[in-house]
């Protein structure tokens, strides 16, 4: 079949990687090997890094306690921290990094976590860029379509129709290669099930253990579990060869205990597939414990879930506990971290801004060409790609800030070159005679700009700065790319894992009303008061 | 100590605003400036302020020799500055200081006083020019002519010998210049020297102890203003009286 063999390079792969990883587990335990381990682990945390936007079963909020989070992949961490520590006889936790899923790479590089673990696919462009484990779960594509529809039962039906996918997962490299012309790719898991539900898209295909919990609204079924094939792994650094092993080993234990399973069928993803995961001198153990005979069948058929089995409409369960009181504290809170960046940002930028107008208004040349040049660049430059350069970009250098003070610091750096210009044209604007009735006061050019122009152009400046800062205000939703946690970002995941869209967003737009709103009154104010026309000299 | 001018030639690009102009003031004197508009006269005065370079001939004040294409500071300028205070047509007060800050500023800033030596000497001259209770009153909260005398305070708060005014009524309706121009007379009578860019006649009548007559960028005519108007020896002076007399 075509979706098969597009999968077999995936497969190929996975093998390479595997071989010497693979020969860990033969070799006996070594001293030097202990040795190593406990080096590599002696802080007694393995930090993983993950995206609880992505929401359900992956990383999501506690139904129960959104400040908590929860997920198969939690579980895992946990199990794997725990086998690690008793093979080694270390102490040793797991302890999650939130991250913006389109850095997690950058953040791996950069050393902010040791692993990503958060429905990471094995892919030839990764395994070339990374070291990873052995895979920790097979994962097939869902085709899920609306409940009356009865064109759609595979993947062939859907060529001339508008399919639903993630941007840049695996599902939507599928659906290009199946020659699916009609390719609506968004940036959430959520949204293209809102989409097929209202009929704007005919069909979504997208992995199973998302469709799984996201596919179970109203009125959608699922017609195929069986597209594609792919294998989550977790990736390390690639010189990051003993903490890889020593997961390998981990994972293989958690197999043959029977962990995994039980992990998997808690959150309703355990399936036949999950037989593949077996590999190496224990596959027979493993297979046991992850429930198949020695065929690769499933040793019990259709079994019902555990006892302890995650709601399966754990989203609406959420949706339904999630009050104010809950998720109120959260956002106030992400609400805090952007009045605070906001407020940091903006000063530096002020006083920055300042010294820039200077050097471009009186420094000699090549002094003022260069402010100018500053100017220019970041006006010029996406805030997005500062952020990227001074958070992932200097540390390769060696310069490495926390991303609290990168943030501050790339967009104090973008927006000094707007109050610069502003700054600029309020000095400007002081009419040449105040700098000559200084002068024929006998004072000095710099008492002159010190005293009496810089006042002045001050109040004129004020009024459009208030609106810069508003604008900030918005601007610094986009420090989540580099893992600082403000509103917006705290809002996406909370929505992600309850679905409540409507009633988080207004309640995040009211804060942000609550905070610009009022400058904005202020900018008018002083604009009012300040005016050049007002001041009369 | 007086200012001797020797020869002061202007010009802007090709045109000639300052052709050759000598005239010197001494202490304790009054020199009305008459001329008609791009005569020359605001420059004149700009140039003996330091504000506007020159292409030519020189400022004498004692010792100190302001040359050709000085650039705006050095002790030649300073000493200029010390000598003549300069008063502006449209004020030019600072905006965002009181009446009292906008004299005490240069003071404190320039001559090193303390902020309540200052304030003392502000407040003695606020009160010479009839503005004592206005002394914490914004720019924008003053008349214009209740401004122009804050201007004059501002400038006399260096201790200057003498004022240069440039037009200082020009911006200000009847009944304002008279309490502007009686703050002059008074000025006068106390011994500052005075040179005045003005078209009030009536003024350079009755306080000027000189009259110069500038056209076309020289001095056409000099002399007492009881001589000079009577009867006016240049023939562009008695076609500038002839206009503005009338």
């Amino acid at each position: 079949m075509e979706e098969e063999s597009s999968y077999r390079w995936v497969l190929a792969s996975v093998v390479l990687l595997l071989g010497p990883a693979g020969t860990v587990w033969a070799e006996p335990v070594g001293g030097s090997e202990r040795e190593a381990v406990r080096a590599r682990l002696a802080q007694g945390v393995l930090r993983w890094g993950g995206d609880a936007e992505g929401g359900a079963p992956y990383q999501l909020r506690d139904p129960q306690d959104p400040a908590r989070v929860i997920g198969f992949e939690v579980e895992l961490a946990d199990a794997l921290a725990q086998t690690v520590s008793r093979q080694w006889d270390l102490p040793l936790r797991a302890e999650f990094v939130q991250y913006e899923w389109v850095s997690l790479a950058a953040g791996l590089d950069k050393g902010d976590f040791d692993v990503i673990l958060s429905g990471y696919e094995i892919t030839p462009e990764r395994a070339h860029t990374f070291r990873f484990t052995r895979p920790y779960y097979v994962y097939r594509q869902h085709l899920t379509v609306r409940q009356d529809d009865e064109r759609i039962r595979s993947l062939a039906d859907c060529l001339d129709k508008p399919v639903g996918t993630l941007a840049g997962s695996a599902a939507e490299e599928l659906l290009q290669k199946a020659g699916v012309r009609d390719i609506v790719a968004f940036d959430g898991q959520v949204e293209p099930y809102l989409e097929l539900v209202l009929g704007r898209v005919d069909a979504v295909l997208l992995d199973g253990p998302i469709a799984t919990y996201y596919g179970r609204q109203r009125g959608l079924k699922t017609v195929d579990r069986k597209i594609g094939k792919g294998f989550y792994g977790i990736a390390l650094r690639n010189d990051d060869v003993v903490l890889a092993a020593a997961l390998d080993r981990a994972l293989s234990h958690l197999m043959i205990e029977g962990t995994l399973r039980r992990i998997y069928r808690r959150w309703h993803i355990w399936n036949e597939d999950q037989a593949e995961l077996a590999h190496g001198p224990k596959d027979r153990e493993e297979l046991a414990g992850l429930g198949f005979d020695a065929t690769g069948k499933p040793a019990t058929a259709d079994e019902p879930p555990p006892d302890d089995a995650v709601d399966i409409d754990i989203l609406a369960a959420s949706a339904r506990e999630w009050t104010f009181d809950h998720y109120g504290p959260l956002l106030l809170q992400a609400a805090g971290m952007t009045v605070f960046l906001t407020v940091t940002s903006m000063a530096l930028a002020m006083a920055l801004g300042l010294v820039i107008a200077m050097l471009r208004l009186y420094a000699p040349p090549p002094v003022n060409w260069l402010a100018l040049a500053y100017v220019e660049f970041f006006r010029g430059v996406p805030l997005l790609l500062i952020l990227f350069f001074l958070y992932f970009g200097l540390s390769s250098y060696g310069i490495g800030m926390p991303a609290l003070v990168t943030a501050i610091v790339g967009f104090g750096l973008n927006y000094a070159a707007y109050e610069a210009e502003i700054y600029r044209s309020s000095i400007l604007a002081v009419p040449e005679g105040q700098w000559e009735a200084g002068r024929a006061l006998g004072m000095s050019d710099t008492t002159i700009f010190r005293r009496i122009v810089l006042p002045q152009a001050l109040r004129t400046a004020l009024a459009p700065m208030t609106n810069d800062f508003v604008a900030l205000f918005k601007d610094t939703s986009l420090v989540s790319v580099i893992a600082v946690r403000e509103l917006t970002k705290e809002y996406l995941i909370l929505a992600r894992s309850s679905l409540k869209f409507v009633e988080l967003g207004i309640l995040t737009a009211l804060l942000y009303l609550i905070m610009s709103v009022p400058l904005g009154y202020l900018s008018r104010y002083l604009e009012r008061r300040w005016s050049p026309e007002r001041q009369g000299s | 100590m007086h200012v001797t001018v020797t020869n002061l030639t202007k010009r802007f690009g090709t045109k000639t605003i300052l052709d050759g102009v000598s005239l010197e003031v001494h202490p304790g004197e009054t020199v009305v400036l008459l001329g008609p508009s791009g005569s020359g006269k605001s420059t004149l005065l700009r140039c003996l302020n330091g504000l506007t370079p020159f292409d030519g001939g020189e400022i004498r004040i004692g010792e100190h020799i302001l040359r050709p294409g000085h650039n705006g500071n050095g002790e030649s300028i300073r000493q200029l500055r010390r000598w003549f205070g300069m008063v502006f047509q449209d004020f030019q007060l600072f905006p965002h200081l009181t009446a009292l800050e906008n004299i005490t500023e240069a003071p404190i800033r320039v001559l090193g006083l303390t902020v309540s030596e200052a304030r003392r000497r502000a407040m003695t001259l606020l009160e010479r020019v009839g503005l004592a209770d206005r002394a914490q009153a914004y720019p924008r909260q003053l008349s214009g002519g209740q401004k122009q005398r804050v201007a004059i305070a501002r400038a006399l708060a260096m201790e200057p010998r003498g004022l240069l005014c440039d037009e200082i009524t020009s911006a200000l309706d009847p009944e304002l210049k008279s309490e502007v121009l009686a703050v002059l007379e008074d000025l006068r009578n106390d011994g500052m020297a005075l040179l005045v860019v003005t078209h009030e006649m009536g003024f350079a009548r009755r306080a000027a102890d000189r009259v110069l007559m500038l056209a076309d960028g020289r001095i056409v005519e000099e002399g007492p203003p009881a001589r000079l108007f009577a009867e006016p020896s240049s023939p562009r002076t008695r076609q500038f009286l002839s206009k503005v007399l009338t």
